[in-house]
């Protein structure tokens, strides 16, 4: 029996029931349209994105090209030059807000984003390493970046276990070992050649201009992979948010769920840091304006992966008009916006008179 | 106790004359402090070494003396300037200064220093929650939220103008090295405004520890107190961090040793504070130029590298509340 | 022992303070069972270690037989349900939301929403009387209706035995019988009822047996009529009283004795004695 409940209820409550054999599930009607729009509007971005730049291609020749059926010259344009960046773009604000949705869940803290916990920053430290001391670029930065941010994450995480870990422990552990790394970071940068340095500054900043093939599957891969482990684990998430002890009483295997979504959550950190480098406030901003939209009582992983993507490629086509003569990384768009958002933000507490989370 | 600190202090000092990546004998210095000869030893005595201890002095005890009225305005025993973000708002008002408005001298970004301290400050105040709903580990969240906010608009600023961003990249670090004499002289008045007001309010300060409501019923005026203070740490970590980039943790550090000594009685953390933030400074500076010698380590990254686990034990033995 | 649930030997404590030791005790099944006690004398931690939140420093726990470690938390989530005392409210959550998750141990992946479960839900709501605030959200609501709410999504998890620390609190008077009452029922209809009460009178009226605690050990078990003594709640409380039988009900009533009796206890009782 399939049917959509109605009743008096507020629109943000209306639910679809599905109910078919095996399986019965009830979904939010405004998160499914939500998550959709947000799906097309990715997409759209992406193909106008994919039309626009020093040389326009009309729309229905971008279809063909991507379809295989164009002239080499389009062919070239579309598919060898600006649809990696755009593939990586899409992905990389998908995972990175993915991400964040969960964070922000397992800290119930609106500002418990990867950005803030030391992630990025061991990524940013990892790169660094590679740029100035290996003398390296492309790949090995990668490579560098995803094990600098998982070593952080793990010794972040053994720094805040005691007894079981602390929500926010973790946090005050990731604020300060993102400081020492902070640090670190400006110390190599002192150290290196300015034309290393400032090599290794555009990556800082966050970028997706020039990303291959190779930087798609790094992070597509594990997005196809992790995306359905958290949609599994989506239930204990919403569980977790009662509190550690509600959780537990109604049957949640705690400290298990946690680590098991707290290492989704660093796997589509690090492998979004490795391809576009730490590009600012997505994972941050992407669950936030995502559960606006839906007024669902928590950062939903899908909706806000498919803002996530919507931000980054819009961003990116933004970075990419902001300036007539040069290519500004989507970073920084992202960090203005982000800064914007943030400022918003604190109005809007302000007013209210309430402290944020 | 007192005492010992302030002999400590020139203790302190006297190595930080005495010690650096070039060796000079201790005779040789305790000659060329009287008589300034020419030689090059003098030179390195009079024209690096007592500027830079000089500062060092100003420094430390601005910035350890902001820490512990930080910590005492926000009842929160993990603030500090660096946390907080206020060091960082300073600095990119600077950045702002180089690279928007050409201002290239001391003097005149001194003044976009204080700006940026003041406004950083206020809004980390109200981003963490002012009051009833403010606690601790709010406070420093939001001050990191602050701190990448204006982290990733330097950033943006540097990517379009490589030489800004070459001159930044030096300041950002943290260092008393390369600071010619004047830099003190032009940032001492605001250090010794600072200095004094942070002092006098000792006494009100520990009214205010004990809750804004009992505070105003024993007739201190708890907003009067707070701007006061937050003027001062303006003033305080404005001028440090004009002088010598942004330094992190000795905030933090210096009044948790300060209260380890003397006590919650703020009037003495202060002044302990006053005297410890040189000391730890300096003694830093000295381990940096003695443990890669002949090139330099900067004081700001050993005080990173001692000063967070630091920050990191500290979180590990609090109890810790709700975000 | 018999019965479903019961602790043997246990040894309790928050890091370093030792709060019981040696405590046994057993619940009897469909009783309703009122653990009462001064202050910090062990009934909450007892109940959480019932419950398997906390675990116990020595001793064991025993759930049907097995020690309550030893079965899957979703099992024990489908025998015992338990009202905790300061929950987190997630922001913009509506009641009838928070009272489904409570059926997550019945739940899988794939059946998230059958029937059953929004049968339980509605009954859940009806019983605590929370169904017409059904659509709002949670934040709003008074500290009353909040309370509710939460016993809702306890009940919503359909367990035999339910454990609930001080039910009563932030309840104005006619709702704090509103849920005694309730748990009244649900006894009836079964369920087996374990709650820490602070109010002596109120346990008195509603227990079928009584545990009284003081410093971490077990005073006395049974029912009111037969543990409630002046003497015993002197003991206990450290508060000199009178024991009669309540006028509604005819459970035992403590009466506190008065101000002068207290002051001077010779005195006192001369003066009562004359009047």
């Amino acid at each position: 029996m399939t049917g959509v409940v109605r009743s008096e209820r507020p629109a943000s409550a209306r639910r679809l029931v599905v109910r078919r054999g095996p399986v019965a599930l009830r979904l939010r009607v405004r998160t499914l349209v939500v998550g959709v729009v947000l799906t097309v509007a990715a997409i759209a971005i992406a193909m106008v994105s994919l039309a626009s730049g020093d040389f326009p291609v009309p729309l229905g020749d971008v279809l063909r090209a991507l379809a295989g059926q164009g002239d080499a010259g389009a062919e070239f344009i579309v598919v060898t030059l600006r649809l990696p960046r755009v593939l990586v773009a899409l992905l990389v604000g998908a995972a990175l807000a993915a991400s964040g949705a969960v964070f922000q869940s397992l800290t119930r803290n609106p500002l418990g984003s990867p950005d803030f916990i030391g992630l990025t920053t061991g990524a940013s430290t990892g790169a660094l390493l590679v740029i100035l001391i290996l003398d390296e670029r492309g790949l090995p930065v990668a490579v560098g970046a995803m094990v600098g941010c998982v070593a952080t994450s793990v010794a972040v995480y053994l720094l805040a276990f005691q007894r079981g870990t602390n929500a926010f422990r973790l946090i005050l552990m990731g604020i300060g070992v993102s400081a020492l790394l902070e640090s670190a970071n400006s110390f190599l940068l002192v150290r290196a050649r300015l034309s290393d340095a400032l090599a290794a500054q555009v990556w800082l900043i966050g970028s997706v201009g020039g990303r291959s093939f190779t930087d798609v599957a790094l992070v597509g891969i594990p997005l196809a992979v992790v995306l359905p482990v958290l949609l599994v684990l989506a239930r204990q998430l919403s569980m977790l948010n009662l509190g550690d002890e509600t959780a537990a009483l109604n049957g949640v295997p705690v400290e298990r769920s946690r680590v098991a979504l707290a290492l989704s959550a660093v796997v589509l950190a690090a492998t979004a840091t490795a391809a576009a480098g730490p590009v600012a406030f997505v994972a941050l901003a992407a669950p936030h304006l995502a559960t606006r939209l839906t007024r669902a009582p928590g950062p939903g992983i899908l909706p806000a992966a498919a803002m996530g993507a919507v931000l980054m490629v819009a961003g990116d086509w933004l970075a990419q008009r902001v300036l007539p003569t040069r290519d500004v990384p989507v970073g920084v768009v992202t960090a203005a916006l982000g800064g914007a958002y943030l400022t918003w933000l604190l109005a809007r507490e302000w007013r209210r008179g309430r402290a944020l989370g | 106790m007192l005492i010992c600190a302030l002999i400590a202090l020139i203790a302190v000092a006297t190595l930080s004359v005495a010690v650096g990546t070039r060796s000079i004998g201790l005779g040789t210095v305790w000659q060329v402090l009287w008589h300034d000869d020419g030689s090059v030893a003098a030179d390195i005595v009079h024209r690096i070494r007592i500027p830079r201890t000089l500062l060092g002095i100003g420094v430390g005890s601005a910035l350890g003396l902001a820490g512990a009225l930080m910590q005492a305005l926000t009842r929160n025993p993990l603030a500090e300037p660096g946390l907080l973000g206020v060091n960082l708002g300073a600095s990119t008002a600077v950045v702002a200064a180089i690279a928007f408005f050409g201002v290239t001298s001391l003097s005149g970004y001194v003044w976009f220093a204080f700006a940026g301290a003041a406004m950083t400050a206020a809004v980390v105040f109200a981003l963490g929650g002012a009051g009833r709903a403010s606690t601790p580990e709010r406070q420093v969240l939001a001050g990191i939220s602050v701190t990448a906010v204006l982290g990733a608009f330097v950033w943006a600023v540097l990517v379009t103008k490589p030489e800004a961003f070459n001159r930044y990249r030096y300041w950002d670090v943290g260092s008393l090295a390369d600071r010619d004499a004047g830099t003190l002289t032009r940032v001492a008045p605001f250090l010794v405004v600072g200095i004094v007001l942070a002092l006098s309010l000792g006494r009100r300060l520990n009214a205010l520890g004990l809750g804004d409501e009992a505070a105003a019923a024993l007739g201190a005026h708890p907003h009067r107190i707070r701007a006061l203070g937050v003027l001062a740490i303006t003033l305080l970590c404005g001028a440090a961090t004009a002088a010598t980039g942004p330094i992190w943790f000795l905030g933090l550090a210096v009044p948790y040793v300060a209260r380890l000594l003397t006590g919650p009685d703020h009037r003495w953390v202060l002044a302990y504070s006053v005297v410890l933030g040189p000391s730890v400074l300096l003694l830093a500076d000295v381990v940096g130029r003695v443990v890669v010698a002949p090139s330099e380590l900067q004081v700001g990254v050993v005080t990173a590298f001692v000063g967070a686990p630091i920050f990191l034990a500290l979180c590990r033995r609090r109890r810790l509340g709700q975000l | 022992m018999d019965g479903r649930l019961w602790a043997r030997e246990l040894t309790l404590a928050y890091d370093e303070r030792v709060v019981a030791r040696d405590l046994s005790v057993r619940i009897a099944d469909g009783s309703f069972t009122v653990i009462v006690g001064p202050n910090a004398c062990g009934k909450s931690t007892l109940l959480k270690t019932l419950a398997r939140v906390l675990k116990p420093r020595a001793g064991t726990v025993h759930l049907d037989g097995e020690p309550i470690s030893s079965y899957a938390s979703r099992h024990v989530a489908r025998q015992i349900g338990m009202l905790p005392q300061s929950p987190v409210v997630p922001n913009g959550i509506v009641v009838e939301d928070l009272v489904s998750r409570g059926r997550f141990a019945h739940q899988r992946l794939l059946r998230q929403w059958s029937v059953a479960d929004e049968t339980v839900v509605v009954e859940a709501m009806r019983m605590t009387e929370v169904l017409d605030l059904a659509d709002r959200f949670v934040e709003e609501l008074s500290g009353g209706q909040r309370q509710r709410v939460w016993l809702a999504m306890v009940l919503a998890q359909e367990t035999g035995i339910l454990l609930l620390d001080e039910p009563t609190t932030f309840l104005d008077l006619a709702h704090q019988f509103e849920v005694l009452d309730l748990c009244a029922d649900l006894h009836e209809q079964g369920r087996t009822i374990v709650a820490v009460l602070h109010d002596l009178n109120q346990a008195c009226r509603y227990a079928t047996e009584l545990v009284v605690m003081r410093d971490g050990a077990l005073v006395a078990q049974g029912p009111p009529a037969q543990v409630i003594t002046p003497a015993l709640v002197e003991q206990v409380f450290g508060m000199p009283c009178r024991v009669m039988d309540d006028p509604e009900t005819g459970t035992p009533m403590v009466v506190p004795a008065s101000r002068s009796r207290r002051r001077e206890p010779l005195l006192g009782q001369f003066i009562d004695r004359t009047t």
